[in-house]
C-alpha cells in the first residue's frame, strides 16, 4: 500500500482519536435526516418500478 | 503475526433473466461467462479449467516439469455452456457453479487485495452484464446470498493455513468467533428465516442457512466450520481452510474485517495464542439469534456461563490479537495488520455506541439506515415489497441500478481501493502469488496456454508431442519477484519452459 499512513490500532481506553477517524462518528440529527431522504430520492428514481413483480420474479435455485 | 497469509474470495452470483423467471439459469450463467471471455478474446477451447489437479499429483519443488501428464483429452472443447469455465489474465476462474455465475479471484497475500480482486469480480459480472444487455432481455446479476425464497448461494473465503494445526484446535477457537463475525460484516437481509416467513429485517444474508457446527456439506446441512480439505497445495505442509459462512460484501470496510480478522485470529490458533476458551453454547442456534438482532442486545451464553453481546465478544478476540500484535510486532505492525486492527477497534466502538455510527463501514447498517428511512417516510411494514426489492437491488451489479454502488459512488461507504486500482485488477494479477505466472501467462501466451487451474498451466507448444504441464503446488511461488525477469524475458512459450526447466534444474524456482 504505497503512500498510506500508518494506522495504530485504537483502544477503547483512548477514547476516540479524531485524528485517525476519517469519518465523524455521527453526523447531525438534522443532516442525517436530510442525507436519507437525499437517499430515498436518488432510489426513488432507479428502483425497479414494478417492486411486486421483481421481487417474485427473483427466484433463485441453491448453490453452494 | 500478521493479518498476511494466502487468501482468495469465491462468489456465486444471484442470475435473473429480467420477465423471464422460468429461465434456465445454468445456461444464463453459461451465457455469462462466454460473453465476458469474448469480451477478452478468451476462446473457450483455450484457457479452460484443469481438472487434472483436483487428483493428488506428486510434490513438485518450484516449477518441476511434469511432462505429458495432461492428456489432450481432457481438454476437450465443452460444447454446453452450462459447463463453461475460464481463467483470466488476472487470475482468478470464471465458470459456471451449479446455477450461478462465479468469480473465483486469484490468491491474493493481503485483506486489502483481497477486496481488490473481489471487487474486480463485480467489475466482470458488469461487463457481462452490459455485453448481455445487447440482445434483450439480457441478464441482470446480484452479489448477494439469497433470494429470500428459502435458496441461498455462497460467498466462500479461503485461507491457506499450517498443516501442523490441529483441525480440533481451528473448530474450538474458530466456531465462537464465526457466530459473532455477522455483526461486523454481514450484508443484511429483509426477511427471518430461510424463505422469510417472519416480516423483519436481519443482520446476515447466509445465518438462518446454517444448521450444523462442523461437516462436510456446502449445499444442505451447512455447517459453520467446513472441512473440505482440498488445499491445492503442497498437501503435507497446508490445509486451505474453506469458509462458507460469511456474505458477500459491497462496504470495503466489512469486506477487509471479514478477511483480516478472521486471517488474525487464525495466526493465533496457528500459534497457539488463544489459551482460554470462549466457545458458546448452542453455536448454531446463537447464530440466528444474534442475526436476528439489529440492536445488536442478544447475549450470546459461554460454556463458562458468562454472558455478553456479539460486540463484547468480539472486543475478547480483538483484545487478545491487538496484545498478540503488540507482542510480537512491537510498535510497528505491518501497514496491512495496522489497518485491520484500527478499522476493527474503530468499528466495534461505533456498534457498541450506536449500530447505526457503523452505516459507511458495515453493509447490513447501511442497508437498514435506507430501509428504515422507508419506514419512516412512507409507513410502510417489513413485509411491503419496496422494501424487499431495495434488498434485492441494493447488490445489482449494474453502476447505476445497483444501490450499493450508488451509496459508495456518492461518498456514502467508505472507499478503501480506488476505482481506479480495481480496475486495473480486472486484467492485472496479484504479484505476490502464483496468481502472477498464470495471469501472466494466459496474457503473454494466450495461444499457448490450453488449460490452467489453482496449482498447475498447461501449455500446448509448437513443436512439442505432449501437452506440457507446468505444476504450481507452492501458492509462494511463481510470483513476479521470483519468476518476472524469467518470463519476461522468454520471447515466446516454448523458451519459457526451457528456461523454467533450467531453473527448476539448479534448484532456483
Amino acid at each position: 500500500m504505497p503512500g498510506q499512513e500508518q494506522i495504530r490500532p485504537q483502544r477503547r481506553d483512548e477514547g476516540p482519536d479524531d485524528a485517525d477517524a476519517p469519518e465523524p462518528a455521527a453526523a447531525a440529527p438534522a443532516e442525517q435526516t436530510s442525507d436519507i431522504d437525499d437517499i430515498l430520492d436518488e432510489i426513488d428514481g432507479v428502483l425497479e418500478s414494478n417492486a411486486e413483480e421483481f421481487v417474485r420474479g427473483f427466484v433463485q435455485k441453491g448453490g453452494q | 503475526m500478521t493479518v498476511r497469509r494466502v487468501m482468495g474470495i469465491e462468489t456465486e452470483y444471484g442470475i435473473v433473466v429480467p420477465g423471464d423467471p422460468s429461465a434456465n439459469p445454468m445456461v444464463a450463467s453459461g451465457d455469462v461467462v462466454t460473453a465476458y471471455g469474448a469480451s477478452r478474446g478468451i476462446r473457450p477451447a483455450r484457457a479452460s479449467w484443469d481438472y487434472a489437479d483436483e487428483a493428488p499429483l506428486r510434490d513438485a519443488r518450484g516449477f518441476d516439469m511434469g511432462r505429458g501428464q495432461a492428456h489432450p483429452s481432457q481438454l476437450t472443447d465443452v460444447e454446453d455452456p452450462t459447463l463453461a469455465n475460464i481463467v483470466l489474465t488476472n487470475g482468478a476462474r470464471l465458470y459456471v457453479d451449479h446455477a450461478h455465475p462465479e468469480y473465483s479471484s486469484p490468491e491474493v497475500t493481503t485483506p486489502r487485495d483481497a477486496v481488490t480482486w473481489d471487487r474486480a469480480g463485480e467489475l466482470v459480472m458488469r461487463e457481462a452484464v452490459a455485453r448481455l444487455a445487447t440482445v434483450p432481455p439480457g441478464v441482470n446479476l446480484y452479489k448477494n446470498n439469497t433470494d429470500g425464497k428459502g435458496a441461498s448461494y455462497g460467498t466462500h473465503e479461503n485461507y491457506l493455513m499450517s498443516r501442523a494445526t490441529p483441525f480440533a484446535s481451528i473448530v474450538k477457537h474458530l466456531m465462537p468467533f464465526f457466530v459473532v463475525r455477522q455483526v461486523m460484516c454481514g450484508s443484511g437481509r429483509v426477511g427471518i428465516g430461510v424463505d422469510s416467513r417472519t416480516p423483519g429485517y436481519q443482520i446476515a444474508q447466509r445465518s438462518d442457512f446454517f444448521e450444523v457446527e462442523v461437516g462436510l456439506e456446502t449445499t444442505l446441512k451447512r455447517p459453520l466450520v467446513n472441512t473440505r480439505d482440498e488445499p491445492h497445495a503442497v498437501a503435507d505442509r497446508y490445509r486451505r481452510l474453506h469458509v462458507i459462512l460469511g456474505d458477500a460484501n459491497h462496504a470495503d470496510v466489512a469486506n477487509l474485517l471479514k478477511m483480516g480478522t478472521t486471517s488474525l485470529v487464525l495466526a493465533m490458533i496457528e500459534d497457539d495464542a488463544i489459551r482460554d476458551d470462549l466457545s458458546v453454547r448452542r453455536p448454531v442456534a446463537t447464530l440466528h439469534e444474534v442475526s436476528h438482532d439489529p440492536t445488536l442486545q442478544q447475549k450470546v451464553e459461554l460454556t463458562d456461563g458468562r454472558r455478553m453481546t456479539a460486540v463484547e465478544l468480539l472486543w475478547e478476540y480483538h483484545d487478545r490479537a491487538s496484545r498478540y500484535v503488540d507482542e510480537r510486532s512491537g510498535a510497528d505492525p505491518d501497514p496491512d495488520t495496522a489497518e485491520v486492527l484500527h478499522w476493527w477497534s474503530t468499528v466495534l466502538d461505533r456498534l457498541g455506541r450506536d449500530p447505526m455510527e457503523a452505516r459507511r463501514e458495515v453493509d447490513w447498517v447501511a442497508k437498514l439506515a435506507v430501509l428504515e428511512g422507508y419506514r419512516a417516510r412512507d409507513g410502510v411494514g417489513w413485509g411491503d415489497p419496496r422494501l424487499k426489492a431495495v434488498d434485492l437491488q441494493w447488490s445489482d451489479v449494474r453502476a447505476d441500478r445497483g444501490l450499493a454502488q450508488r451509496l459508495a459512488a456518492s461518498g456514502r461507504l467508505e472507499v478503501l481501493v480506488p476505482e481506479s486500482e480495481v480496475q486495473r485488477a480486472v486484467d492485472h494479477p496479484p504479484t505476490d502469488t502464483r496468481a502472477w505466472f498464470r495471469g501472466t501467462c494466459l496474457r503473454r501466451f494466450p495461444d499457448d496456454v490450453v488449460a490452467a487451474s489453482w496449482d498447475s498451466v498447461i501449455f500446448d507448444v509448437a513443436g512439442q508431442r505432449t501437452l506440457q504441464r507446468v505444476p504450481m503446488l507452492e501458492p509462494l511461488r511463481g510470483t513476479e519477484a521470483g519468476v518476472g525477469e524469467l518470463v519476461r524475458s522468454a520471447p515466446d512459450a516454448a523458451s519459457l519452459l526451457r528456461a523454467l526447466a533450467a531453473s527448476t534444474d539448479d534448484g532456483r524456482a
